[in-house]
């Protein structure tokens, strides 16, 4: 392989500590910047991915704003990861998907004491939500599954080189984890 | 419920907790269902934790922890009862009575559901009314039933012909033709002797007919071994496999057979206690089947002193109730110890650690009732019938698309070509042989043969001729493992549940190329990871019709590109309406 390899990350439907447990890499994060070079992620802060070798999600998919993202990077990246309980399982996200989304509106814009009772938000500029949270593997193909709350540092380092190093992912026992 | 109700049950069973499965099912029997306080009563009177009691009842599909209605209606949901039209009865029938499938009626009147294959495939469309098995539907006799459930009139009193189960033997070879009166292969076996009815058995090279095809003598043998004071012998009537139903007619018209079979077996291992657990779908045998026994204790052919010889044993029938995963042999114990029906971690393996703990040989109604053969003709006499290593006969379960359905007897060899011809097969596309998880021809291996060298089979053997959609087999396939999936291993839980909902998908018009890789994965993980044979052999359909007849797959992909199996835009509805918005951000469109 000539060059480096473009990465590009992000978070839909997640809370960000996959992101965090990637920096968890620490030092290492040094050595991986010779073999690879962010293109959009939180570490760089663009907007927009663009061609890429490897595309990292961490998160479900609970609106539409996630679904476009989502397709943004299938379309931009060779290939797609989903890192973390919630982009591979839906996670705790999905724990609202036994109640109906109306029920859940309601209760947290007109019936729950203490918020403004400004009624349901229906700004244009704001995503609205689906009916259901969904792992990001039943909206878009996905190559490989990084499981784990979050997937240990170890692992994703593990992942990561193995993919640089154009072996399949393996990740042993003691690094593959659901929780 | 009143002890008085409650009370003679527990003591025909003696209180005794290996024997719940009995105790739950004649409780069912007498109230309809199992209430919670039922349950309460019940693990209070075998001093078993009420949770283990709980845990049983909700195992099995026939077992009801809420009420079902006075009637419950059950058809028979293999692909054979399908291809005869069961779909539309049903729907008709629900249709008639106001109903909705798997839904109580709201006087608790009746309920209409779907069950796995009953064992009827030669004389359906089937189904089950209150457990008692009802063969060949129609839509006249649709309306009959609709007009007896309306009415009330209670199942004892329905038209006898409802009930009529044939045997629909087409080809008789030696087992079938045995010519034998009761004892004379028992009278056979104990002129010759434990150890040398053992050396018998191995010289016949006889193997288990349940598909595995284990050498029964060795079998025997590892069980005689044990080091125990007490073994047991059970056979393995828990003829769940979709498509087959020999078992069926050897236990009603050659029962006396299976428990000679029995006894022999109990005489070669040390046994002096058989079980023969029978599937909850043949309900309608257990009392035909006690009438036999009482006969044989009558005629000194159990009991004690047999045939007058210092040699006990008696036989005792368990009912299941509705689990296709007890055809498997350590999970068959479990449930025979009142237990849901899980498979054991192997080894230790049964015949040194089963029924109780002891040493218990498991063996199929065929190969028991085959064992009668050995005994009165001899091994070498055996041995030369079928092939080099399948040494007899085998009974096949014919249905589907040919005009003679029914039992056929072959010595071990017979090719496909043979049987398809001999049954009336029309212009066959595709057989299953040995169920769903079995394997699936096609044309060009109709030359092939049934044995365990070549093709071996637990004796299903389904036509599907040229207007059949295999498809649409392999999907139905794929909703009864995962339906039958017992739940204690993640690769078969989820696995077979991911099959199915792939399959939903392809059916729907959303799969692309990627889905039919994704089932083609989930084949290599089941089969290398799963916890039992079930989940090891759940996707051999779709494998199977996807190599064999992929085009009935790559009709339906209408897109190279993945698509989700859900509508994304219809994933909004409800935000929209919530919100009021209907801009253009509103929306999504299906594809990227």
């Amino acid at each position: 392989m000539s060059g480096k390899l473009r990465v590009a990350t992000t978070s839909l439907a997640g809370c960000f500590g996959c992101h965090m447990s990637f920096l968890d890499i620490d030092e290492r994060l040094l050595t991986l910047l010779e073999v690879v070079e962010f293109d959009r992620s939180p570490i760089t802060d663009i907007k927009e991915v663009g061609q890429c070798d490897l595309g990292i999600i961490e998160g479900g998919v609970c609106n539409a704003e996630n679904v476009h993202v989502l397709r943004e990077f299938r379309k931009h990246c060779k290939t797609l990861v989903a890192m973390g309980a919630c982009a591979v399982n839906g996670g705790l996200p999905a724990q609202r998907n036994h109640l109906d989304l109306r029920d859940i509106l309601e209760e947290v814009y007109h019936t729950e004491l203490g918020l403004a009772h400004g009624g349901i938000p229906n700004d244009p500029e704001l995503p609205l939500p689906l009916n259901k949270v969904h792992p990001i593997h039943e909206v878009v193909k996905v190559d490989y599954f990084l499981p784990g709350c979050p997937p240990p540092a170890d692992a994703i380092w593990k992942f990561l080189t193995d993919l640089v190093a154009g072996r399949t992912p393996h990740l042993a026992h003691g690094l593959l984890h659901y929780d | 419920m009143p002890s008085t109700l409650l009370n003679p049950i527990l003591e025909r069973h003696r209180r005794d907790g290996t024997r719940l499965m009995q105790i739950l099912r004649e409780t069912q029997e007498t109230l309809g269902w199992l209430p919670p306080e039922v349950i309460t009563a019940i693990a209070a009177a075998v001093g078993w934790p009420r949770a283990r009691v709980q845990a049983t009842a909700e195992f099995y599909s026939f077992f009801h922890t809420r009420p079902m209605g006075r009637y419950r209606i059950l058809w028979s949901d293999n692909i054979t009862d399908r291809m005869l039209g069961s779909t539309e009865l049903m729907q008709s029938m629900c249709r008639k009575l106001w109903l909705e499938p798997g839904r109580v009626s709201e006087d608790g009147l009746v309920s209409v559901d779907t069950t796995s294959c009953t064992g009827m495939g030669d004389q359906g469309p089937a189904l089950l009314v209150n457990y008692r098995a009802v063969t060949r539907m129609t839509p006249q006799r649709v309306d009959e039933i609709v007009e007896l459930v309306r009415a009330g009139t209670p199942v004892l009193g329905w038209p006898e012909e409802y009930f009529q189960v044939e045997d629909n033997i087409r080809r008789s070879d030696v087992l079938l033709g045995h010519g034998l009166t009761p004892g004379a292969a028992l009278a056979a076996a104990l002129e010759r002797g434990a150890p040398a009815m053992l050396d018998e058995v191995k010289a016949a090279g006889l193997r288990g007919r349940g598909g595995a095809g284990f050498p029964t003598g060795q079998k025997w043998a590892a069980c005689r071994g044990a080091e125990a004071d007490v073994r047991y012998v059970v056979c393995n009537a828990d003829e769940g496999e979709p498509g087959t139903f020999k078992d069926r007619v050897l236990l009603t018209s050659h029962a006396d057979l299976v428990f000679e079979g029995m006894t022999i077996a109990g005489l070669a291992v040390g046994a002096s206690l058989g079980l023969l657990y029978l599937r909850g779908e043949y309900r309608h045998l257990l009392e035909p089947l006690e009438t036999v026994l009482a006969r044989r204790r009558a005629q000194k052919l159990l009991g004690a002193g047999i045939l007058g010889r210092d040699f006990a044993f008696d036989i005792e029938i368990h009912l299941g109730a509705g689990a296709y995963i007890c055809g498997e042999e350590s999970a068959l114990i479990e449930s025979l110890e009142g237990k849901p029906g899980r498979p054991r971690i192997r080894p230790p393996f049964p015949v040194t650690h089963g029924y109780l703990g002891r040493p218990t040989t498991v063996n199929n109604v065929e190969t028991l009732a085959a064992a009668c053969l050995v005994a009165k003709h001899g091994g070498a006499w055996y041995a030369a019938l079928g092939t080099r290593k399948s040494a007899g006969t085998k009974l096949l379960s014919v249905s589907g698309d040919c005009t003679r359905p029914g039992i056929y007897e072959y010595p071990f060899g017979v090719t496909v070509a043979q049987v398809l011809a001999d049954c009336g097969a029309h212009e066959p596309l595709a057989v299953q042989v040995s169920g769903p998880s079995g394997v699936c021809l096609a044309d060009h291996e109709f030359g092939r043969r049934i044995a365990f060298e070549d093709v071996p089979s637990a004796g299903a053997f389904m036509v599907f001729d040229h207007s059949r959609d295999l498809f649409e087999t392999a999907r139905n396939f794929a909703h009864f493992f995962a339906h039958e999936s017992c739940g204690f291993c993640t690769p078969c839980r989820v696995g077979t549940a991911l099959v199915a909902r792939l399959m939903d998908k392809v059916a729907a018009g959303h799969g692309s190329p990627y889905d039919l890789e994704e089932l083609f994965k989930l084949h290599r993980l089941m089969q290398g990871t799963s916890h039992c044979g079930l989940g090891n052999t759940a996707c051999n359909p779709v494998f199977d019709t996807l190599e064999k007849f992929r085009p009935a797959y790559e009709r339906r992909i209408k897109s190279l590109a993945f698509e989700p199996a859900f509508d994304l835009d219809a994933a909004l509805s409800q935000a929209r309406q919530m919100t009021g918005r209907d801009d253009a951000a509103a929306h999504l469109s299906n594809v990227a």
